[in-house]
């Protein structure tokens, strides 16, 4: 016994909100012609099944490190702020080429943020929900004071390219959220969880190359993951009228509009906007929803003030989502 | 229920999600090869007759449901 009788903390925020947001993709675009060209595929089965006319993948000099700082950098920018004003860096990912070392501490520097505490979060499609939750949750604990979070893929090194059902999916890219203290609060209570039972849905075949059971996870993403939205607006305190801009993880537009038809069903309005980044974008998992987000505030889809809910689910499985009003 | 009732809002189901007239959901179409239904849709139909009929249709047993009427027989016999 040292005698102490209490320690000193550090002091939080009562809340916190997004500062800014950033998005990068590469320029390489793949159309569904494209792959018609590799795989037994064709542009109308493709457009019927997951709602994508084109996608993007990243050249062979282009890391996925390299697209995360892009984005970082964006949102740094928008949010207005130095790199040296940010402390922390969280990177969601799950495609990473190798274990180590990891992505945050790289992009933190090439961002320009010096000395930042840094870790990335692998939870899938799900990963940017949860690295939200957690920046925000540090913020109000007074661990850190503003924190970049990065969702960035590379499925280029992971996907199976003759495999016509993934290959038409999947993407790459990045997109982030700089997120700060508030007064108000502008992020609600992350409402997270998994499903380890389901592992087997969405796994590397063969240790290589992505694979999942494409009706399994279609039945659980369309009628699980609605649920889980509306207890984060619960959580929150709203109700599924107030939510101006529906941002599901950009998974397949088939599950997007099941959700929100889910949604509208509880009562979401039918003027709600409802992401559909996919159709150009692909499926980019963890960088799908703050990549939406930003291509919709430049779009003028989004605005600022406008009530924001955040879905993201995939491989573990798991899920999470949070309620955000628009920066 | 009697099979006719199972059929008759089977093919409702149909209609509504696959957007196939429901007149023309009769007992001996393939769902794939006649009603040009998908394997994403035939989930969304498996999920919305689960609630119709208060029956449990595995992905696994919807892989074996060639036919309308192998749905209303699989349907009826779990009820």
């Amino acid at each position: 016994m040292t005698g102490l009788s209490s320690l000193t903390l550090a002091p939080g925020t009562p809340g916190t909100r997004i500062l800014g947001t950033g998005s990068f993709q590469p320029d390489k675009i793949v159309t569904n012609d494209d792959l018609a060209q590799v795989i037994d595929t064709n542009d109308e089965w493709i457009r019927e099944r997951v709602g994508i006319i084109e996608r993007r993948a990243a050249a062979p000099d282009e890391r996925l490190v390299d697209m995360g700082a892009a984005a970082g950098r964006a949102a740094v920018a928008d949010a207005g702020l130095a790199p040296s004003d940010v402390d922390t860096v969280i990177v969601a990912t799950c495609t990473l080429p190798t274990q180590i070392p990891n992505a945050s501490a790289r992009i933190a520097d090439m961002v320009g943020i010096k000395s930042a505490g840094a870790f990335d979060v692998n939870a899938a499609c799900a990963g940017f929900c949860y690295a939200a939750g957690i920046a925000s949750d540090l913020i109000r604990g007074g661990s850190a004071r503003r924190v970049l979070v990065v969702g960035a893929e590379r499925f280029a090194d992971w996907v199976d390219p003759t495999d016509r059902a993934n290959a038409i999916i999947f993407a790459d890219g990045a997109g982030a959220a700089v997120i700060g203290p508030s007064d108000e609060p502008a992020i609600g209570p992350v409402v997270w969880g998994s499903a380890g039972d389901l592992a087997e849905l969405i796994y590397m075949r063969d240790d290589r190359w992505i694979y999942q059971e494409g009706q399994s996870v279609f039945r659980w993403a369309t009628t699980q993951v609605a649920p889980i939205a509306l207890r984060a607006l619960e959580l929150t305190g709203l109700k599924p009228s107030d939510v101006d801009v529906l941002i599901p993880h950009q998974a397949n537009l088939r599950i997007v509009n099941a959700i929100a038809k889910k949604l509208r069903a509880e009562g979401a309005r039918e003027d709600m906007v409802v992401a559909d980044d996919i159709v150009y974008s692909g499926n980019t998992s963890s960088a799908s929803i703050p990549m939406a987000l930003d291509h919709m505030r430049a779009a003028g889809r989004v605005h600022s003030g406008d009530v924001l809910l955040l879905v993201g689910f995939g491989a573990g499985l798991s899920y999470a989502a949070q309620v955000v009003i628009s920066p | 229920m009697a099979n006719e009732d199972i059929e008759k809002e089977l093919a409702e189901i149909v209609e509504e999600i696959a957007g196939v007239a429901a007149a023309d959901v009769t007992p001996e179409k393939s769902f794939v090869d006649d009603l040009d239904i998908d394997s994403l849709s035939m989930v969304e139909i498996a999920v919305q007759a689960e609630d119709k009929f208060g029956v449990k249709i595995p992905d696994d047993e919807l892989a074996n449901l060639k036919t309308v009427g192998d749905a209303v027989n699989y349907i009826a016999s779990k009820r």
